[in-house]
């Protein structure tokens, strides 16, 4: 399967690119130039975190994880990752550190999923950071409002769908 | 809103999550070499340094796919298009600028607020900001792919397709209520 997502992606890469050419070669050559540094921006990001987050799962202690985290831990467990989510403070290296580390030290994917979209949804820090300073807030608040079950109704649909 | 949104940021090479997950990080590598040995800690680091590797093809064309739409899909236009829509549809197209566009908060935010100053309803605006955090290819791609493999990451989006569309109804229904009452 993972062959054929890369063959699908470079597919697309492909066919920007030379939609990119057409329309003239500066837009191609800053295309590729804005994704390579893009790309060398976020590598050594990516890497601490990927690598980072098995040793951390590894030191985390498993029969804490399992009781409140676990597949079995149910809304509760839904319920604590949603606020950890929310409560998660830095940008998302630390985010998915903590969630790749928390689903490798035996929390349950519902949990782990609850988790991410809580912290991406309404991340208290990243709403005050980022978002009150750039829209609106009453459009920001009405938007964290209306997301609060958003990740409840998520790690619902991967406990009746029992995915991944 | 007349000022073109600059196309690139100058960006620090040092960040905060990065420096905290770092430290956090070589402490739980020496502790797992310290107690449990050198060969477990290299069964931890060859695992996840070859996800990591099996998932860099597709990070770098998650980047040059986002930097081309960039290019190619002018903001000016999308806005228009988000902010001219209206009912289901202005949901519907919300959500699906949401999954295409690229980019970090810095963009993003701003977009979106050109979608409210091109008449775009709060509906449209939460139904693209939640489809950008959720369902969004290239954080999928950049970020999620790498940390938590592609079954994880398609089962996830999968289950979050729903969400955008919903956060915008419900933000519709909200909104009416509250402009209701005064």
């Amino acid at each position: 399967m993972t062959l054929a997502i890369n063959l699908m992606l470079w597919l697309l890469v492909g066919a920007l690119g030379l939609i990119a050419g057409y329309r003239g070669r500066v837009l191609l050559k800053n295309g590729l130039r804005d994704g390579a540094m893009e790309f060398i921006h976020l590598l050594p990001r990516i890497a601490i975190g990927v690598v980072g987050s098995g040793f951390i799962a590894e030191v985390l202690p498993r029969a804490l994880i399992a009781p409140w985290l676990g597949p079995k831990s149910g809304l509760t467990g839904v319920l604590i990752a949603t606020l950890g989510g929310a409560l998660t403070p830095g940008g998302p290296v630390v985010g998915f550190s903590i969630g790749a580390a928390a689903l490798k030290s035996g929390a349950g994917a519902p949990q782990v999923i609850a988790y991410s979209t809580a912290w991406a949804l309404y991340a208290v820090h990243r709403l005050v950071m980022w978002e009150v300073p750039l829209m609106p807030p009453r459009v920001v608040w009405l938007r964290a409002a209306v997301s609060v079950p958003l990740p409840f109704i998520a790690a619902a649909l991967a406990m009746l769908l029992a995915k991944p | 809103m007349t000022e073109p949104a600059p196309q690139r940021h100058r960006r620090r090479a040092f960040d905060w999550s990065t420096a905290a997950i770092a430290a956090l990080a070589f402490s739980a590598g020496a502790t797992v070499y310290w107690r449990d040995g050198p060969a477990r800690f290299l069964t931890i680091f060859e695992s996840d340094l070859l996800l990591f590797g099996d998932m860099l093809p597709k990070v770098l064309a998650g980047c040059l796919i986002g930097a081309f739409v960039t290019l190619l899909l002018p903001r000016e236009l999308v806005a228009r298009w988000v902010g001219h829509e209206s009912g289901f549809t202005g949901l519907l197209i919300a959500a699906l600028f949401g999954f295409i566009l690229p980019g970090g908060p810095i963009t993003i935010y701003p977009v979106a607020g050109a979608f409210l100053a091109m008449g775009a309803d709060a509906g449209a605006i939460v139904a693209f900001i939640t489809s950008w955090t959720l369902v969004g290819y290239t954080r999928a791609l950049v970020w999620e792919l790498p940390f938590f493999g592609s079954h994880f990451v398609i089962w996830r989006i999968v289950e979050a397709l729903p969400l955008p569309i919903l956060a915008g109804v419900l933000a519709r229904i909200a909104a009416r209520a509250v402009f209701a009452r005064r």
